[in-house]
């Protein structure tokens, strides 16, 4: 038990030790690079005072560490500044569109988990089948596609050759559940046919290279039928790597979505961060980057802390 | 030696011929760009968004017989002008493409070597010297790794501005975490078999360690390797394009194509998937060549 | 006695790189009820092949090509696949060489032996468990009521291997077979596994094939021999006049494998101390001590025998010596010379004069380079030699290794495993070293193969005055080899002495114990060890612990 403890806490420490690191140069690092902010903000004809000016209200004139602290301090009180495009708060900008990221995430994970799960089993319990091969040429085909191109396909078969499906996904505070579903049907299409893809081929290839293991073979010998093999045998041996690839594919649901946004014209946090990007708007970028690190963070630690506990020797150590 | 490659192709599955000749497909259109074209780059040609070999006729005669067109921009094509249709702004789709081959390939190309010179180098590096070197190596990489690539990206690209030099460094950068990781892992398989201890108790130095006993047994996996980083770099890099913050015109290439021209996609025109489905060409191509030579470096069992 | 088992004209072949290629190539086999068969042979022998096809099975990669197999009454090539998994695991089980592989990781041990019998419908789960604790003390477990509850990494090699025995007799099967089950197991922890197999074949009264390279463990334990080589029969007899009189050469060599060796004649230079090991203790990262105050000397033109178990410390200090592991105490001498604890930090010519072959050839050999390479660059990285110069020392190497000049020009994939152990063995001679330690260079050889490095060692050391440091687990190797020999248990060194002085009676207790265990062409060996007081002790799987 004792080495299991030392190891989550472990992962933990280093889990918080990246947020910090990250936040530091998401506050502080970002300044550093070559550039300077407030020159590129207002432009070449910026006169001497109106860059003077802007420094200090972007509190460029103070050293880094305090800048840094107060930042932080501020983050911590949920105090993430105004927009420098158009002075909202951050915050209130940040809050909806978070949810909305997270609703289209969580709608896509919800299908796409069970589906590769069970698909990539069958694909490797009937190995070398038609349906493997099959299922492996279509998956190789989605992975090399770039995601715009699945979302206009779909886009121009589901809403522009047959109308069943809104090509702008645009979801309002006010709409029913199931209107926001119908709203974002396509979206999630495309990232469930994505991640679905990866999450197939992966816990396909974790699968088989359980079943070459000699306690397979020895199971076979045994006369055990193929169906209690995979159950049985392979499955809680793959387990921790499949964990890890679902984990990682939701990570990817979340922070990945940016393109399956911009198409859509969802109002989520991956827009944004686009836009603010494009314009410049540095309060938004940092919080909304900052929110992205720790939720993607977040997730690798789940993932990490999920596959050592289901590994038997980490459990019932010596 | 014609006839051996020849011989070689033909015994190779047909998945991975037809990867082969999209390969091949691309280099040509990459080499000859300009005596392919059948217009110069930026030669506007007709009006905007005009259809391919896919327009209709849209003649009441027409319509009576078939039924009605899908939209209005699909008719009106003159015979023999642009195979492809054309841009926004009027320039021939096909041209466009074969200049953007060139600049969206070339880039990724550079991307991608840069990204292995200084993954493998790292890579290698941490797994012969072991020790602090490879402890402070591993722990930045886990820390760039903890961040996704495309927010990362974004966040730099956001201050740094989106010069093509910023993009390539940065890009290969973000990327050679993964070759690090990789030729880390395959390294340290070499670097602990007998043959590399007893060059090392020879009294060789690291760069023979790395150049002479290394590379050679690590070649296949990153050959592989390779060719899915370059499909990943590719996709990113035509991503970053289509948010607008890739390459910037007036260079052409693929991804900005499919942002310039994907408005009006809801109203019927497809103009915009032609250059998405060049960059899904490309990377199947390369995807089913490594699909490939992966089964084959992993042994012939899978093949009976 | 009635047939249990008839496979005729059996044809395996197996994929290999340029196609299919035969394994088993038209052998005959047959088995009766209660009647243990060996299977003996050399790596590439087919013996494996043919025992698990005893159950209708054929590794991924392989297939049966041609003949029958028929299990009590029923032809197994042609059965369906359900009708197949009612004879495996219930009335055919099988023991495989690695149980810590053959294992699943993720369960417990007693719910592994409770698998076939409940999922064949034979026992109820409580009956099954019953019977699993029964075995378990039948083969002297430790706490027998518990142990079925741990996981397999929580158990000790030998102790898994019975383990596994246990699990194999769960459906009272008519057939087991045995695949290497000792293979890996250190001499000492054999016996006890020796000791379950036959006690599990005496109590069920189950015919047994048993599948080995080693012509006196498959002795103490079968009815009937056949010996096989390159997937054909060689011969066939029952045991003990197979041991007597063998008709074929090939049997006569595998029997007469263990009393080779070369004839050994004296140096000029002999006797002067050439490396000195002094109180050197060292320990792993992890601070657990692997060597305490060993002490050691190898004299010129000499060779000197480490000999210890897994675990005992003899290669930590071979990595100790050759400067990859630095020692936390103590220190080592070289020709009167201090060696520096590492080796980055020893003089080129220090590490010219201190080679090092190594157990497993494949590994040993940079696979992208040539043999030319592979030899050429110690020449041309300590003597300079370039060119014809560079031309001609490959050959001549080549020829004082005894393998033919057109070889420079091959890659080690082409190679042999005992030709690739003679590259390796040229590699070190190629610096002209004054020392060359040998860690367990034959154990990963057939047994003629071995033979024939040892006796190519012996001339070398004649002809050139070469020192070894010869580390193996063998005792068998070292009275062919070895002037002197040092026993290590634990990190220590229990006994040191001149070979015929180390062998022979009076012994420390531990040396006793390793001198027991080395299986002998004896068929009555095995019950004789059991019956004396060290057999039993072994047959526990009691350890000796080195003294403080």
């Amino acid at each position: 038990m004792n080495s299991l403890g030392s190891l989550i806490v472990r992962r933990l420490a280093f889990a918080i030790l990246t947020l910090f690191i990250i936040s530091v140069l998401i506050s502080v690092g970002v300044e550093l690079l070559p550039g300077d902010l407030a020159r590129s903000l207002l432009g070449q004809m910026a006169t001497p005072e109106t860059l003077a000016a802007l420094r200090k209200e972007l509190g460029l004139d103070q050293p880094y560490h305090i800048r840094y602290l107060a930042w932080l301090g501020d983050v911590f009180r949920w105090d993430l500044g105004r927009s420098l495009a158009n002075n909202i708060l951050v915050s209130e900008l940040i809050g909806v569109r978070l949810e909305n990221t997270l609703f289209l995430a969580a709608v896509a994970a919800v299908i796409a988990v069970p589906v590769s799960v069970i698909l990539g089993l069958v694909a490797a319990l009937y190995r070398e089948s038609f349906f493997d091969k099959f299922v492996s040429m279509t998956t190789l085909t989605t992975i090399s596609f770039p995601e715009f191109l699945v979302a206009y396909i779909l886009m121009v078969i589901f809403s522009v050759q047959f109308p069943f499906f809104p090509s702008m996904a645009n979801v309002t505070h006010d709409m029913a559940f199931w209107d926001r579903l119908h709203a974002v049907a396509l979206p999630v299409m495309t990232l469930v046919l994505v991640v679905v893809a990866h999450m197939m081929r992966l816990t396909r290839a974790a699968i088989i290279n359980v079943l070459s293991r000699p306690y397979i073979e020895m199971a076979e010998l045994k006369g055990m039928s193929s169906a209690w093999i995979i159950v049985w045998h392979a499955l809680p041996n793959s387990l921790a790597p499949i964990i890890n690839v679902i984990v990682i594919n939701i990570a990817y649901l979340v922070v990945g979505v940016v393109v399956v946004e911009v198409v859509f014209v969802y109002p989520g946090l991956g827009q944004l961060l686009v836009d603010s990007v494009s314009n410049r708007d540095l309060p938004v970028v940092q919080a909304s980057g900052l929110i992205f690190a720790a939720t993607f963070i977040f997730l690798n630690l789940t993932a990490d802390i999920l596959s050592i506990l289901a590994n038997p020797r980490l459990r019932h150590p010596k | 030696m014609i006839a051996r490659l020849t011989r070689s192709f033909l015994k190779v599955p047909w998945s991975a011929q037809l990867g082969f000749v999209i390969i091949a497909l691309n280099v040509i259109a990459f080499v000859f760009a300009p005596v392919l074209a059948p217009y110069p780059e930026t030669q506007i040609i007709g009006r905007g968004w005009e259809p391919g070999f896919w327009a209709m006729d849209c003649s009441d005669e027409a319509v009576s017989q078939r039924g009605p067109c899908w939209s209005e921009f699909n008719t009106g094509r003159v015979e023999g002008k642009a195979w492809l249709g054309t841009d926004h702004l009027g320039r021939d789709l096909l041209t466009r493409l074969l200049y953007g081959a060139r600049n969206t390939i070339s880039i990724a190309l550079l991307i991608t070597g840069l990204s292995f010179f200084i993954g493998m180098t790292f890579g290698f590096l941490a797994a012969t010297m072991r020790g602090w070197v490879d402890q402070l190596i591993s722990r930045i990489v886990d820390i760039m790794m903890a961040y996704p690539t495309l927010i990362f990206a974004l966040i730099i690209l956001s201050v740094a501005g989106t010069s093509t030099l910023v993009l390539v460094l940065v890009i290969a950068i973000l990327d050679s975490t993964r070759v690090f990781r990789l030729s880390r892992a395959v390294a340290m398989d070499i670097v602990v078999t007998e043959y590399v201890e007893s060059a090392r108790l020879r009294g060789e130095g690291l760069l023979w360690l790395m150049r002479r006993e290394i590379l050679p047994n690590t070649l296949p996996p990153l050959i592989a390797e390779f060719g899915l980083r370059f499909c990943f770099v590719f996709l990113f890099l035509s991503a970053l394009s289509f948010l607008g913050l890739g390459l910037q015109p007036p260079m052409a290439d693929w991804g900005s194509m499919v942002k310039e021209n994907s408005g009006v996609i809801t109203f019927g025109v497809y103009n915009a998937l032609i250059p998405a489905f060049a960059i899904a060409f490309i990377t199947i191509g390369v995807n089913l060549v490594v699909d490939w030579f992966l089964r084959k470096a992993a042994g012939l069992r899978d093949e009976y | 006695m009635t047939r249990l088992l008839t496979m005729t004209k059996l044809v395996i072949e197996g994929f290999q790189k340029d196609g299919w290629t035969t394994i088993v190539n038209g052998v005959d086999v047959h088995i009766d009820r209660g009647e243990v068969l060996g299977l003996i042979g050399e790596s590439g022998a087919g013996k494996s092949t043919i025992g698990i096809a005893s159950m209708g099975y054929c590794r991924a990669g392989c297939r049966i090509v041609g003949g029958s197999i028929v299990f009590d009454g029923m032809e197994l090539t042609t059965a369906s696949r359900r009708a197949l998994r009612r004879i495996r695991g219930r009335r055919a089980s099988y023991v495989a060489q690695s149980a810590a592989a053959s294992f699943n990781p993720a369960h417990r041990l007693i719910r592994q032996y409770a698998e076939a019998p409940v999922r064949h419908g034979v026992l109820a789960r409580i009956e099954a468990e019953r019977n699993a604790r029964a075995i378990y003390r039948r083969f002297n477990l430790p706490d027998p009521d518990r142990i079925g509850g741990r996981f397999p990494h929580q158990v000790s090699g030998g102790q898994l291997q019975r383990a596994m025995v246990a699990m194999a007799m769960a459906c009272s099967p008519d057939l087991i077979v045995f695949d290497e089950p000792t293979t890996a197991l250190d001499v000492t922890t054999q016996i006890e596994v020796l000791a379950a197999i036959k006690d599990a074949i005496k109590d069920l009264n189950s015919a047994a094939m048993y599948i080995t390279h080693d012509l006196a463990v498959v002795s103490q334990v079968a009815d009937r021999i056949m010996v096989l080589r390159h997937g054909d029969l060689v011969e066939e007899g029952r045991t003990k006049s197979l041991l007597a009189s063998p008709r074929r050469s090939y049997t006569r060599a595998l029997l007469s494998v263990r009393k080779g060796g070369g004839e050994r004649v004296a140096h000029p230079e002999q006797g002067q101390r050439l490396l000195e090991v002094r109180d050197v203790s060292a320990a792993y990262v992890d601070g657990v001590p692997v060597l305490r105050q060993v002490n050691l000397e190898v004299t010129r033109s000499k060779t000197v025998a480490l000999v210890g178990e897994s675990g005992s410390g003899k290669s930590t200090l071979a990595r100790v010596i050759t400067g990859l592991l630095p020692p936390e105490a103590g220190h080592i001498l070289f020709d009167g010379q201090d060696l520096r604890p590492r080796f980055f930090e020893r003089s080129k010519e220090m590490l010219r004069r201190l080679q090092m072959i190594y157990q497993m050839p494949d590994v040993a050999l940079n696979p992208r380079q040539k043999v030319q390479e592979i030899l050429g660059r110690p020449l041309a990285f300590y003597f300079s030699m370039r060119g014809s110069e560079k031309q001609n020392r490959v050959s001549e190497l080549l020829e004082q290794i005894e393998l033919p000049d057109h070889y420079a020009s091959r890659y080690p994939s082409e190679l042999s495993g005992g030709e690739k152990q003679r590259i390796a063995i040229a590699r070190a001679l190629a610096a002209r070293p004054d020392l060359i330690i040998c860690d367990e260079v034959t154990s990963a050889l057939d047994q003629l193969v071995a033979a024939e490095i040892l006796k190519l060692l012996q001339r070398l050391q004649n002809e050139l005055g070469v020192s070894y440091l010869f580390i193996t687990h063998d005792l068998a190797t070292v009275k062919v080899i070895s002037d002197e020999i040092v026993v290590m248990l634990e990190g220590r060194v229990v006994e040191h002495g001149a070979t015929n002085e180390v062998l022979e009676p009076p012994h420390h207790e531990y040396t006793e114990m390793l001198l027991a265990s080395v299986p002998e062409m004896d068929p009555d060996w095995l019950d004789t060890l059991l019956a004396t007081r060290v057999g039993a002790l072994l047959r526990e799987g009691e350890r000796m612990h080195a003294p403080e």
